[in-house]
């Protein structure tokens, strides 16, 4: 079943367009890699989906319905999680309040604090101390708890391989393979794919803002790839 | 002609017409326009540090006493011509402008509004319990009475249409020449623009003093025109009140708006004389419909729907012979176009 | 004894002058507005809280239940229609836009309400006493100060044990990503608008209980409001607390040594705060303004 429909996605920037008729799909279940160099449109994407950047209503179907320009908070509470580049983690808040605020929305699902702090035992060490005082492969678990205590239908998940050790990001890696075997449908957003093809069951390939490749990673050669992420 | 030339021939017409009022017209009539230059310095002044450098002050109208008070000490006390005094004035407002700036510039846009006006309420109260001031009750101007009083009113008159024409010049070459540049930068981009080697704060503190010497004059030249002065009306915040009202009714950030602005309240004022404090309840309604709804003022509406440019202040790219070459303005390349590139 | 008691008087002033400043720092904490018409809505709950007691015979006090959630829902209103319009655009029109409201406030009391002055009358609370080991000092002052506290406590409790209270500093700390926990920011701060001017008409009424008032009171309320924030720390409830108390000392003691120099007094340790510690005495980490 296909959980998110995007047809003919433009998005601007002001004048600027950062996006060009991109069209994807999201099989409900599946963990969906988008990759691309730097400036390909990866998290302009993301922040399209998420209700972040006004776009055509009819562009962005989540469930069947059309939800395109949707705000932000809207699209939160209708199950549409975004753990945004660069982590984002509120500094007035606690480890604990960070997760709290996550499920702001109060959506049913399966994803507790506790349930986080067994999946991210060294959050739960740091609990009551300040978010960003935490390393940053500790901010991106932190983020990434954030995200799923909205219990959400998708999650999108915006670079986490930026700033962290290999080991850190291979762990963070299994989490998300974990997270959607249970059921969460994941997208991730990539520049680094050493890890993220491992892991996705299809791949979306960005170049200067529309899709150059798509396809399972396993069938995709390495010079394929290559050419659709820089163009040669 | 140069648009340039053009606003210069019309600037020296309109100088030479209003020039010749005090002929055909009388005493009233000469003492509102000396009322309406004033406004309009005091709207140029506050348009350019609120409209250009970013500078949202509420509290200008210390400037306007400093120069009245500097007014009455010069001329009265040490003895100086009242005429000269009036410009010293604007020196002595700019003196106090130094430390002034030293105080509010800690403060970051939000509370430097409220800063700016809480110094100005100091002085206020200091001038107030300063007996050699006249304490609460104020003084008068008694440096001009051996002056016939129809010369004391042309000289005034004439003074104003000096420093009126003086002001809008001085703003027109500032804000054309590098300077002014570095400013509508710092306006669009203050961290850009600071990168690109503006010195943020010189350009701030400048126009900060600049603008507290043209209120200081201004200041002076009320005072003059009125010949007795207080605290409570030299400090009022009822100055910035008239001038918010002016620029943003007329229109931020533009040279022409601040004069369309003082014609319309002027024009309020005269009609709503008669109904006491609905007059401000209006102007204030129509404030701040202003900037909620059409945030750049009548001016910005009319250059916008008809291409107006009084005083043109924007610079083009064009593009000629594969050269590319940043011209002032809109003129120059108007009777000899190169190839455009789109 | 006399500066004893001046310094007890300055004390308790104090704690009006936190009720006061309690409301705008709150919402310049959660959204950065500095609301230049903030004293003239006191002094416009003060001037409702007149007509409560001509018009149904109320005890001041009791107006309260009728003036709070008046200008509660005057907040909301005027976050929704008008402010929240001016989000994104800078400070400016916000500046603007309050300083103009600040205006059309006081004319339109004047034109209702006449430049007299008017004062609140609760029967006979606001001149008892009470002694206290060496000063003796009025109930109602005493009153107000517990009123600061209290309503400081009920705030600090909101905002740090609340859902509602994380969503006000997440929206503070970073607008966008408290969206994406589905963090509708306007509604947040109207909310924010309402509790501000629901606070600042309980000090507005407090304070015509303590003195005449006249429809050009509001400017001065705001000044030593801001005033108050700035002394204790931006970002520190406590510090307004703080902030208040040193001012109405400084107030106090200044009026001692000349009636003409009280609120001079005020100022000037305004400014030598602002020179000599801008980040005021209690503040956490922020920068000022």
């Amino acid at each position: 079943m296909t959980l998110l429909a995007v047809r003919d996605l433009d998005a601007f920037y002001g004048d600027f367009q950062a996006l060009f008729a991109v069209s994807l799909d999201v099989v409900e279940g599946e963990l969906l890699a988008v990759i691309g160099a730097n400036g390909a449109g990866k998290t302009t994407f993301l922040r399209a989906i998420a209700g972040v950047l006004p776009v055509a209503q009819q562009a962005v179907r989540f469930r069947g319905r059309a939800v395109g320009g949707r705000p932000a908070y809207e699209l939160a509470a209708a199950g549409i999680a975004l753990v945004p580049e660069g982590r984002r983690i509120f500094p007035s808040l606690s480890v604990e309040e960070n997760l709290l605020i996550g499920a702001y929305r109060e959506r049913p699902g399966s994803w507790t604090v506790a349930r986080v702090y067994e999946l991210f035992p060294s959050l739960a060490a740091r609990r009551r101390q300040p978010g960003t005082n935490l390393s940053g492969g500790e901010q991106q678990m932190l983020a990434i708890g954030r995200g799923l205590m909205a219990n959400p239908i998708l999650l999108l998940v915006d670079e986490i391989s930026l700033g962290l050790a290999p080991l850190v990001v291979r762990q963070l890696y299994e989490v998300l393979r974990v997270v959607t075997a249970e059921g969460t449908t994941t997208l991730v957003v990539e520049q680094d794919l050493s890890q993220v093809l491992q892991v996705a069951q299809r791949v979306y390939c960005f170049r200067k803002g529309t899709v150059s490749l798509t396809g399972r990673p396993r069938e995709l050669g390495r010079a394929e790839i290559a050419a659709a992420y820089f163009g040669v | 002609m140069r648009p340039v030339v053009r606003l210069a021939t019309a600037g020296v017409l309109a100088l030479a017409v209003l020039g010749s009022v005090p002929a055909w017209s009388d005493a009233a009539v000469m003492r509102i326009l000396v009322e309406f230059i004033a406004l309009l310095v005091l709207a140029q002044m506050w348009n350019l540090l609120a409209g250009y450098a970013g500078l949202v002050s509420i509290g200008q109208q210390a400037f306007v006493g400093l120069g009245g008070y500097g007014l009455i000490v010069l001329a009265d006390d040490l003895g100086v011509n009242p005429f000269l005094a009036v410009p010293l004035a604007g020196l002595v407002a700019t003196l106090f402008a130094l430390p002034t700036a030293a105080l509010v510039f800690r403060f970051r846009a939000g509370y430097f509004a409220v800063g700016t006006w809480a110094v100005a309420e100091v002085y206020r109260l200091l001038v107030a319990n300063t007996p050699a001031l006249g304490r609460g009750t104020g003084r008068t101007l008694a440096a001009v009475f051996p002056l016939a009083r129809e010369s004391r009113e042309l000289i005034t008159y004439l003074l104003a249409l000096a420093i009126g024409a003086a002001a809008l010049v001085a703003v027109y070459a500032y804000l054309r020449s590098r300077l002014g540049l570095a400013l509508m930068a710092l306006r669009d981009s203050e961290a850009a623009s600071e990168t690109l080697g503006v010195d943020v704060f010189r350009t701030k503190l400048t126009v900060y003093l600049v603008a507290a010497f043209g209120t200081g004059v201004t200041g002076a030249l009320l005072y003059l025109n009125l010949l007795r002065i207080s605290p409570d009306a030299a400090f009022s915040i009822n100055w910035t009140a008239y001038v918010i009202f002016i620029v943003v009714i007329g229109g931020l950030g533009s040279l022409e708006g601040p004069i369309l602005g003082t014609v319309v309240f002027f024009l309020l004022r005269e009609w709503l004389s008669d109904y006491g404090a609905w007059y401000l309840i209006l102007l204030g309604s129509v404030a701040v419909l202003v900037m909620l709804v059409c945030p750049q003022g009548l001016w910005g509406l009319m250059a916008e729907r008809w291409g107006l440019s009084v005083f043109p202040l924007q610079r083009r790219v064009q593009l000629t012979e594969g050269l590319t070459q940043a011209r002032s303005g809109c003129l120059l390349r108007r009777d000899r176009p190169g190839p455009r590139r789109p | 004894m006399a500066w004893v008691d001046t310094v007890v008087q300055g004390i308790l002033l104090g704690g009006l002058y936190a009720l006061f400043a309690t409301g705008l720092s709150l919402i310049f904490g959660v959204m950065r507005l500095v609301n230049l018409a903030h004293g003239d809505f006191s002094i416009l709950a003060a001037f409702l809280a007149v007509v409560a007691v001509q018009v149904a015979g109320l005890n001041p006090l009791a107006a309260l239940v009728v003036v709070v959630p008046l200008m509660a829902g005057l907040g909301w209103l005027l976050q929704c229609a008008a402010l929240n319009r001016l989000l994104g655009r800078g400070l400016l029109p916000a500046v603007l836009v309050t300083f103009g409201l600040s205006i059309i406030i006081q004319n339109a009391l004047l034109e209702t309400f006449s430049a007299d002055s008017h004062g609140l009358n609760p029967g006979g609370i606001e001149t008892a006493s009470v002694r206290l080991a060496v000063v003796t000092v009025g109930w109602f002052p005493l009153l107000t100060l517990a009123t600061a506290v209290l309503v400081l406590l009920a705030l600090q409790l909101f905002i740090g044990r609340t859902a509602l209270g994380r969503a006000f500093r997440a929206t503070s700390d970073d607008r966008e990503t408290a969206e994406l926990m589905g963090i509708d920011h306007r509604r947040l701060y109207a909310l924010a608008m309402a509790l501000s001017l629901g606070i600042v008409a309980v000090a507005g009424v407090f304070l015509g209980i303590r003195t005449t008032f006249t429809f050009a009171s509001g400017p001065d309320r705001l000044l030593f409001a801001f005033e108050a924030v700035i002394i204790g720390g931006l970002g520190s409830l406590w510090g307004t607390l703080v902030g208040g108390v040193i001012l109405g000392v400084a107030q106090t003691v200044g009026a001692k040594f000349s009636p003409g120099w009280g609120v001079l007094t005020g100022h000037l340790v305004f400014l030598a705060v602002l020179l000599l510690r801008p980040q005021g005495l209690f503040a956490p980490s922020r920068r000022v303004g």
